[in-house]
């Protein structure tokens, strides 16, 4: 059974937002709203400072809130890949799902249902990368299954430090970002 | 230290979370007050108390379906999809307290409709339909009992839901108390019985029900209490969660409204009214009621400004 997942290297990552911009483009994102964003996180004490970049979006949890709490059955995972989808026709809007998610990552679109991003799950189906991930300058994203052991995904968690958003909040996403 | 930009402003997200506007809150507290009209209510046909004609028992069922249906209402304007309320008809999600929620809402009116008919108003007393089953109701007073029981246990399921589906959005750290329920239903308890006093003809009802509104202000307090100390004792991002209540944005308002205004002065002015020291006036019960309706606006406001991420990060 695949599980798709994303890892994201920071030390390439330079924050251009061309992901943000492949997103909006490909999935007709409306004007206002994003599904993907970055992320600029500044730790330490001047002079000792370190930041990391970071391209967040939706981390399609293995144990996501967001689908158990629904009350319509829109909100779903997906029988491939484990992609945590939105039926838009199921949705009634009552944004149950906005405040289960810890990362932020849904919103309400203008036409009254829960959206967010779907791992360009119409691209992912015709054998090619999601759009952000294609149009990444420095090839920092990957996408893979997390289940497959020859993956790139897989053999990048193996061989460098990662970390993933958030872990105590016990929803086991499947975004990861190398360090 | 740990600082961190975002290029993302979604609209009801950012800057902070603020999905739930009034209609909740108004929701969540006319829900609350119903449910505590159901229990006693069914308290009272339980104890055979319909009987008695001024009983304050005939009078809430009609008053718990027009408020319970406001709070639908309310309910329904919150909703962004509203063509598509019906979906959540079309199933039930064991896994979602606002699936149960949905499906209790629909039953609760069944238990209401079947308490109403005991004593039916005047405008639709003479209907065929109700005579029927109002006096097939009044030579059973068994099935009475069982229409107060039920009631009571809808009562009950409907003041309950609300406070555990909240407690259920493990991402909303102010919410993440199991006794969220439990608090929700007994301030529904006591806004129910300081209404019930307020309306009640029957003097040895109007004692009773600010005896027990004394008692369920008193577990309410309680309860606050313990739903604070949980979180106080809970990690970092609980404990600034809290401070939003106790010392932070949301402080004057829970402090003064909730607390002062809302529990403890009800409570003292009460307490002196029932050991008749003072004499009973509509300034406690009022107090009450404005005191439930503000602490749900508390905390549905300050549970969606609590967050993971960025009250881990407050120095």
């Amino acid at each position: 059974m695949a599980r798709y997942g994303m890892v994201i290297d920071t030390l390439r990552c330079v924050g251009c937002m061309d992901c943000v911009v492949a997103c909006k483009t490909e999935n007709d994102v409306p004007e206002g709203f994003n599904r993907d964003w970055i992320v600029t996180a500044t730790t330490g004490r001047y002079p000792e400072l370190h930041s990391e970049i970071r391209s967040e979006r939706c981390n399609h949890c293995d144990s996501p809130p967001c689908v158990s709490c629904c009350p319509c059955g829109a909100s779903h995972v997906h029988d491939r890949g484990g992609v945590v989808l939105v039926h838009h026709d199921k949705c009634s809007g009552c944004k149950a799902c906005i405040a289960a998610c810890p990362y932020d990552a849904r919103f309400i679109h203008p036409e009254g249902y829960a959206d967010k991003c779907t791992f360009c799950i119409h691209r992912v189906e015709a054998g090619r990368d999601p759009a952000c991930v294609a149009v990444c300058p420095t090839h920092c994203m990957h996408f893979g299954d997390l289940d497959d052991p020859n993956s790139d995904v897989t053999r990048l968690l193996e061989s460098r430090r990662h970390h993933a958003l958030i872990p105590e909040a016990g929803t086991e996403p499947r975004i990861f970002y190398l360090t | 230290m740990q600082e961190e930009f975002s290029t993302r402003m979604n609209p009801m997200i950012d800057p902070a979370l603020h999905i739930w506007g009034w209609e909740i809150p108004v929701y969540l507290f006319l829900g609350g007050l119903v449910a505590g009209m159901m229990i006693i209510s069914g308290f009272f046909l339980f104890r055979e108390r319909h009987r008695q004609m001024d009983c304050a028992c005939l009078q809430l069922p009609l008053l718990s379906i027009v408020l319970l249906s406001l709070g639908m209402v309310a309910l329904f304007f919150d909703l962004e999809h509203k063509l598509y309320a019906w979906r959540m008809y079309a199933t039930f999600k064991p896994a979602s307290p606002m699936s149960w929620g949905s499906w209790i809402l629909l039953l609760v009116y069944p238990a209401l409709v079947a308490n109403l008919l005991i004593r039916p108003p005047a405008f639709m007393a003479d209907w065929t339909l109700v005579r029927t089953m109002t006096t097939r109701l009044e030579h059973s007073p068994k099935l009475i009992k069982t229409v107060g029981v039920f009631n009571m246990i809808l009562g009950g399921m409907l003041g309950v839901y609300t406070g555990i589906l909240l407690s259920s959005l493990g991402a909303r750290p102010l919410w993440n108390s199991s006794l969220l329920g439990l608090l929700f239903l007994v301030s529904g308890l006591s806004t129910a019985a300081a209404f019930v006093h307020m309306v009640a003809r029957n003097r040895t009802e109007r004692e009773l029900l600010a005896k027990a509104d004394n008692a369920f202000l008193t577990v309410e307090l309680f309860l606050i209490g313990m739903f604070l100390i949980g979180l106080v004792t809970s990690t970092r991002v609980h404990i600034r969660a809290a401070e939003l209540l106790l010392s932070g944005a949301y402080a004057p308002v829970f402090w003064v409204f909730v607390i002062g205004l809302g529990i403890i002065i009800p409570l003292i002015v009460q307490s002196l009214a029932v050991s008749h020291r003072v004499r009973h006036t509509p300034v406690a019960p009022i107090l009450v009621i404005l005191g439930g309706l503000l602490l749900r606006f508390v905390i549905v406001a300050a549970g969606q400004e609590s967050h993971w991420t960025r009250l881990a990060n407050l120095h």
